[in-house]
């Protein structure tokens, strides 16, 4: 397998730095410490002398990418239970997989999201208040609060829009690919899942036939080790995601999704193969999910708190911190004022977003066909006549 | 104007809109260097090469996924499903994926992707090669349904459905495949989605079908008329969107009306017509709306000619509903 680590890690087991806890081995997912890595749990580069290539506005600019999504998880968890929106998915711990990932990307290459990677639209320019105004239904957004909330879609970064059904938008991915190469476009599609997608028919398709046409396509699954209640051991019974990518005919590359420089770094690699003619790679990023799958989900009546705290020390955004406070690039003072600027961004965005305009009742009708069908003009006017002199009902949840 | 098959009209409009959109490709089993099982891209992998006319391996769901991700990116896909048989895989890429694209995307993204399968019985194909699930789709906000029952109606609603902006699951009925020859327009022949055909004028009874059915109610319409019964035939042509007009314009003139269709009874399209016919118009009827269809049943091999709706059978309804 073409995967295989370039840079060693330390052993878990060598001695902690800094005071850091003993890190413990990785659990039920981990067949031995292969986990590609560049910086250690401690922020100390592992990528071999001449230090790290990643310019410093480089490096900022991901910590400022992750800061994002954990504080944006934050308000919107708040804005759940307050009622202001329906339903949330986190993506707190998984930070460095995503916008790992993203930063590999051109603007002009497309991403097929599976249901963690709100992040990687953020990173490609979808506004927050288009991101919250979608998580509130709202009509000022261009879905017209036709889908739950997380469902994004942003044609300007080429980012399709999401459904809620397991590994079919991997195929939207070979397929895009598939397009691309035809057109001789230098475009590489993103196609990204989780671990208990590579459990679906669709997965074994898309990497199949990606395999066989030599698509320009990079699969990243996010393993964050939950699938809901059923961990990684009950998915499957092979020793890695990756590994499965020699049954393809392609490259499987397994990454320690909890630094953000080892998944540039590797879906760096995987992109420019990929735009190269060099065909797709699989790459598995480990990480965890360290809150429910959704604000509808308590995982504490399915999983040990003791694995959660394993992780929760293993935080990816506390690790590129580390490597920034050694580096010099960052102190307290500058972390305060990013947060600080950061936050004022989320705030507007809820403010902006919360103040859009509810979606009108023609939209229920509009956009199922390019035109109304006799079908859907008899219902839409139907429905329009009958509301204009009745309330419109008060549905559950309101 | 060429005399054609169904088989080589459909060959004949992908060629034509091949040849005018270089967007056009064509996915699917076997479609490329054999051209077909039935032979409906034959020659098209030799003209247009293999980056067009694509051999993939061997899954449903996957020809109908990529194909939905080639759409998203501006081709403009043309996929085959072998036989309707064994669409299934590709069920949650039609339903969950293509139909509600542009709805979920307030149509920043958008599937122009027709899907080609063959429906249908009248090839001794037992369980697995002669069902006919249009119902199943007729069921999906956002996807539309079309069945030629001619030659020339074939190659115009193919060019239509590959120029429509919207996904089209296009079903073409193996009983017509090769039976049945006429004059097709060469060149551009297009025929507009969701407009029925009056197949045949008459004042006593409407019969209302689609697909291969359509020529059973010919032939039953004709041993009727022997024996003094007028029927009006209507090819509804498209499932999705249906011309309810043209329905209810005839029923409304003749005051009876028979459905034929060869997929089960319970749940088959037809009971949808028959529904609308009673919301629409239960004042004009003289009879009971009757349905001739296939049984609530597997598709028999042995029996198939009993399965299948035929002109005996179609008859016997005429009669109920003309002596009622």
């Amino acid at each position: 397998m073409s995967g295989r680590p370039k840079h060693k890690s330390a052993p878990e087991t060598a001695a902690p730095r800094g005071g850091a806890p003993p890190p413990a081995t990785i659990p039920s997912t981990h067949g031995g410490d292969d986990l590609i890595r560049l910086l250690s749990p401690e922020g100390v580069w592992l990528g071999g002398s001449g230090g790290s290539p990643f310019p410093p506005s480089r490096l900022i600019e991901l910590f400022r990418g992750m800061l994002r999504i954990r504080l944006l998880d934050g308000r919107m968890l708040n804005l759940q239970r307050q009622g202001r929106i329906g339903f949330f998915g986190q993506s707190t711990g998984q930070e460095a997989a995503i916008v790992g990932s993203a930063a590999a990307l051109k603007p002009e290459d497309w991403v097929a999201p599976a249901l963690r990677e709100a992040g990687v639209a953020l990173w490609r320019g979808l506004p927050i208040e288009r991101l919250i105004a979608q998580c509130m239904g709202k009509g000022s957004e261009v879905s017209q609060g036709r889908q739950m909330p997380c469902h994004h879609s942003y044609r300007a970064a080429n980012f399709i829009s999401m459904s809620s059904v397991i590994a079919t938008q991997l195929l939207h991915g070979v397929g895009v690919a598939m397009a691309a190469q035809m057109k001789k476009d230098p475009i590489v599609c993103m196609a990204y899942l989780g671990d208990g997608a590579t459990s679906e028919p669709d997965f074994h398709s898309a990497l199949n036939l990606a395999g066989v046409r030599k698509a320009p396509v990079v699969f990243f699954c996010q393993n964050n080790q939950w699938a809901i209640s059923v961990p990684f051991a009950k998915q499957t019974a092979s020793r890695s995601i990756a590994v499965k990518a020699v049954a393809y005919g392609m490259p499987g590359v397994r990454v320690d999704g909890n630094d953000v420089l080892a998944v540039l770094a590797e879906a760096g690699k995987a992109v420019e193969r990929a735009r190269s003619g060099g065909g797709p790679t699989l790459i598995e990023a480990v990480t965890y999910r360290r809150l429910g799958h959704s604000s509808s989900d308590d995982p504490t009546r399915y999983r040990d708190a003791d694995e959660v705290k394993l992780w929760e020390a293993r935080d990816p955004i506390d690790r590129l911190r580390k490597h920034l406070l050694s580096l010099g690039l960052l102190n307290q003072s500058k972390e305060e004022a990013i947060e600080e600027e950061l936050q004022a961004q989320i705030s507007e965005g809820i403010r902006v977003g919360e103040a859009g305009k509810e979606p009108p009742l023609e939209s229920l009708f509009s956009d199922v066909f390019a035109e109304l069908t006799p079908q859907l003009r008899e219902q839409r006017d139907a429905t329009l006549a009958e509301f204009a002199h009745r309330e419109l009902p008060k549905g559950h949840g309101h | 104007m060429p005399v054609m098959t169904m088989v080589e009209a459909i060959n004949d409009a992908l060629r034509v809109e091949m040849r005018r959109d270089p967007r056009v490709v064509l996915l699917g089993e076997d479609v490329g260097v054999k051209g077909g099982v039935f032979g409906c891209s034959a020659g098209l992998w030799k003209e247009f090469g293999g980056d067009r006319v694509m051999d993939t391996p061997l899954s449903e769901s996957g020809i109908v996924g990529a194909a939905i991700g080639m759409a998203l990116y501006g081709l403009v896909p043309v996929a085959e499903i072998q036989f309707s048989d064994f669409i299934y895989p590709a069920f949650d890429q039609i339903v969950s994926e293509a139909a509600k694209m542009r709805y979920r995307s307030g149509g920043e993204y958008t599937v122009p992707m027709t899907i080609r399968t063959p429906i249908g019985g009248g090839i001794r194909g037992g369980h697995y090669h002669s069902q006919s699930p249009e119902a199943y789709f007729a069921h999906t906000p956002g996807l539309k349904v079309v069945v030629p029952s001619t030659p020339s109606d074939a190659k115009g609603l193919l060019l239509a459905s590959i120029r429509d902006p919207d996904p089209v699951l296009f079903m073409e009925p193996k009983l017509v495949y090769r039976t049945l020859k006429e004059e097709v327009p060469e060149g551009e022949h297009v025929v507009e989605i969701g407009k029925a055909r009056v197949v045949r004028s008459g004042k006593d009874v409407t019969l209302i079908a689609w697909g291969g059915m359509v020529g059973m109610c010919e032939k039953a319409a004709a041993k009727c008329a022997e024996e003094g019964i007028d029927c009006e035939i209507i090819d509804v042509r498209t499932i999705v969107p249906l011309d309810e007009a043209t329905i209810l314009e005839s029923v409304k003139k003749t005051g009876r009306a028979v459905i034929v269709y060869e997929a089960p009874k319970t749940g088959g399209f037809g009971g949808e017509i028959s529904a609308i016919l009673a919301e629409k118009a239960i004042e004009w009827l003289e009879a009971p709306i009757l349905r001739v269809t296939g049984f609530d049943t597997p598709f028999p091999y042995t029996l198939e000619s009993v399965y299948l709706p035929e002109p005996g059978r179609i008859r016997e309804a005429v009669l109920k509903v003309v002596r009622f």
